[in-house]
């Protein structure tokens, strides 16, 4: 298929709105619709004490297969100031709706594996012991480190009133070594309006989602627990224009000696609706 | 054998059913407490323009496996069944949940689908 061709397919695409809420690391039960497929872009900076400031990015493509199963592909690099800018590796996962109704709590089972380098800083989450210190090596040492990881993580969630309340509860293993790895990210989050308005609008309260998102790290299974832990608690917000963009900022503040003392994470999302159906 | 084939005809029966039917009576007997308001069928236009057309078409004329919402089953339905299909979805015909939604927009849709000719 010829690079125009693959453009023109992008171009023509109807855009449709990618309103997941405002979390970045939390998933919610929300699933993309099927045969969607929404870009985003997930950055995350900071500079960790004796370390050089950095951007760590992961760009993600979210395809709804059908209304119980979401695949989703992420590319991950990074920068490093005074160092260098590094592709660090794909990550592939996929989520699977347990139950097929709405219930109070609503589970989905993920399951990812991913195949990334130490140097790789978009901190898609917290697990183990994970901390400050693994973000200072220099990208010359960190890249020499190959990570091939299954991940898996139960998503728990719910809809009420208004709120959005959703808990994971993540497990990681390195497949060659390592002992396996724990974490957790929880989120709460509402819309400032929850009734729509008549009128196409980029401002009006609906079109804006705020929460707070709290993740960290949980040990391994020799070592359970809290001690040497990285935690972050993260307010969080997210903007819908009427186009379907959604552009999202969550400041993260570690609350730990282990964590990083503040992180900026910030993205934008775009969704294609109806990616490779046949138009009308 | 009996009950096989008793339980074979419920499933086939059941399957028969679209998801408006299949709406339990207790939430069918919902009232839509947005009911006769304009404000909300604008709005209701506007969300399903958002949320639903990709499938169900903007005329609501459906396409593939998203049927037509234009018509008398979908004008007559309970506003509290078609408030249902809306919060659970129908994963085996492809329609997935729209629970995210705020109810108020939920209900705003149906006050949309509810009316017949409009847009």
């Amino acid at each position: 298929m010829s690079c125009n061709r693959v453009l023109a397919i992008f171009l023509f695409l109807p855009a449709c709105w990618a309103a997941e809420g405002p979390f970045i690391i939390t998933y919610t039960h929300q699933m993309e619709e099927p045969r969607n497929l929404e870009v985003t872009t997930k950055n995350v900076t900071g500079k960790p004490g004796d370390g050089n400031r950095f951007v760590g990015s992961a760009l993600e493509f979210e395809y709804g297969v059908n209304g119980w199963w979401t695949t989703e592909w992420y590319l991950n690099g990074q920068i490093t100031k005074s160092d260098s800018t590094l592709f660090t590796g794909y990550r592939w996962e996929h989520r699977f709706r347990l139950l097929p109704r709405e219930h109070w709590i609503n589970p989905v089972l993920y399951v990812e594996f991913e195949n990334i380098s130490g140097a790789d800083k978009a901190l898609l989450e917290v697990v183990g012991h994970d901390g400050e210190e693994d973000l200072t090596a220099p990208n010359s040492e960190a890249r020499a480190e190959k990570k091939r990881e299954l991940e898996a993580k139960l998503i728990l969630g719910s809809h009420f009133k208004g709120w959005t309340i959703a808990e994971n509860f993540i497990a990681e293993k390195n497949i060659k070594h390592e002992p396996y790895e724990f974490g957790y990210a929880v989120g709460v989050s509402r819309p400032l309006a929850l009734a729509a308005r008549p009128d196409r609008c980029n401002l009006c309260p609906e079109n804006f989602q705020v929460g707070v998102e709290m993740y960290g790290g949980l040990g391994t299974h020799d070592d359970f627990g809290l001690r040497e832990t990285s935690h972050y608690v993260a307010p969080t917000v997210a903007w819908t224009l009427a186009s379907g963009t959604t552009f999202r900022v969550s400041p993260a503040f570690g609350v730990t000696d282990t964590s990083a003392g503040f992180l900026l994470r910030f993205g934008v999302s775009y969704e294609f609706a109806q990616f490779g159906r046949r138009r009308r | 054998m009996k009950a096989l084939g008793c339980f074979v005809l419920a499933v086939t029966c059941a399957w028969g059913q679209s998801p408006v039917q299949r709406a339990p009576a207790r939430a069918a007997n919902i009232r839509n407490p947005m009911e006769g308001d304009e404000k909300a069928r604008r709005a209701g236009a506007r969300l399903f323009a958002r949320e639903c057309a990709e499938c169900h078409g903007s005329n609501r004329e459906g396409y593939g496996n998203a049927p037509p919402l234009r018509r008398t089953e979908i004008y007559q339905a309970p506003p509290g069944a078609l408030f249902w299909v809306l919060r659970n979805g129908s994963l085996a015909r492809g329609m997935p949940s729209f629970a995210h939604l705020p109810e108020p927009q939920r209900w705003q849709i149906v006050t949309f689908l509810g009316t017949p000719g409009f847009p």
